[in-house]
């Protein structure tokens, strides 16, 4: 599959995976980020339950320096 | 000021408690040591961070700001910085929230051109009306206008942060007279928030009246951030204890010195 991951198009062998198998292939593990599938809140509770798959656009944020 | 006033005087913001009036941003900084230096030795309690896309497949072990500034220790007050719409400010926010476990402090600011940075109250009205609805408790970032800022505060932001001149600019207190009538309008606390440049535009900011003052660039672009962090503290606590105690009225001249007028060595009596 390919998905969108910050803007930018990444592929998977994988036609499917959950939130979680996404987080620890892209070594972000223990990393605390906020995600969000096509435009909607992924809550953390979910990232077992929730899928991605083709076309899906992900965003993957977290907190930076700022003011 | 006695200990006990000292105590009772807490900024209050959404129902907590803080003794620090000064609220500091964390952008800007050489490194995230020099950030952690620089905010202890502000004193802050209340630091804004911004929301940002992670790094994707890069140095997995980067440091993160928040293992230099843990949560646990600090209010985070995560930002729209760099918002432009209504639309793109609450998204943001409601990913902070997720992010930082249901937190629900948030500072709203949806700016208008990348030139000025000034803000775009038309949009920044919408995205408070969005947000309060959603149960977030804003910190509402705007312009000295002081209708507008009363129009923020009826939508139900928890405190509205007009600006003392433009984000950077390090221009100080331009309209003093606007803080004025913003501050006597408003029945939430008001901070100046952008354009301080120096520990006097801090103090002079809580003489006028504001219950506190949120500032960045002051401290990350001085010369030795961490030694102006302390002299913002020291600023924002003789301003605040300076408006608290009153200060004697201006005029131009009284002819009333402090020494006694009587008993002097060239008297005749």
């Amino acid at each position: 599959m390919q998905i969108s991951i910050n803007g930018n198009d990444k592929n998977f062998d994988a036609e499917t995976m959950s939130i979680n198998a996404l987080i620890a292939h892209m070594n972000l593990v223990g990393k605390r980020i906020a995600i969000e599938r096509n435009g909607e809140i992924v809550p953390r509770s979910q990232f077992d339950q929730v899928m991605v798959c083709q076309g899906d656009q992900l965003e993957i944020v977290g907190a930076v320096g700022g003011g | 000021m006695n200990e006990k006033n000292e105590m009772n005087d807490a900024l209050v913001i959404a129902g907590k408690s803080y003794h620090s009036r000064l609220l500091v941003g964390t952008g800007k900084y050489k490194d995230f040591t020099e950030t952690r230096a620089a905010i202890d030795a502000s004193g802050a309690q209340i630091v804004t961070v911004a929301i940002r896309r992670t790094n994707i497949g890069q140095n997995e072990n980067e440091p993160s700001l928040l293992d230099y500034l843990p949560p646990d220790e600090f209010t985070y007050l995560p930002n729209t910085a760099g918002c432009y719409s209504a639309d793109d400010a609450v998204r943001t926010l409601r990913l902070a929230r997720e992010l930082l476990d249901g937190h629900k402090l948030v500072k709203l600011e949806v700016l208008g051109d990348p030139k000025t940075l000034y803000p775009n109250v038309i949009e920044t009205l919408a995205a408070a009306k969005t947000l309060v609805s959603e149960g977030f408790d804003v910190m509402v970032y705007t312009s000295d206008d002081p209708i507008i800022a009363k129009q923020l505060e009826d939508i139900g932001c928890c405190a509205v942060m007009p600006l003392a001149s433009l984000i950077g600019s390090g221009m100080g207190i331009l309209n003093p007279w606007n803080l004025q009538i913003i501050i006597e309008n408003a029945k939430i606390p008001v901070l100046v928030d952008a354009g301080v440049g120096c520990a006097a535009d801090a103090a002079i900011a809580m003489e006028l009246g504001c219950e506190g003052v949120l500032m960045n660039t002051a401290i990350a672009a001085a010369q030795n951030p961490v030694l102006m962090a302390s002299a913002m503290k020291k600023a924002i606590e003789a301003g605040r204890e300076s408006y608290l105690a009153g200060r004697m009225p201006k005029k131009l001249y009284s002819a009333s010195p402090s020494s006694p007028t009587t008993g002097l060595i060239t008297g005749n009596g």
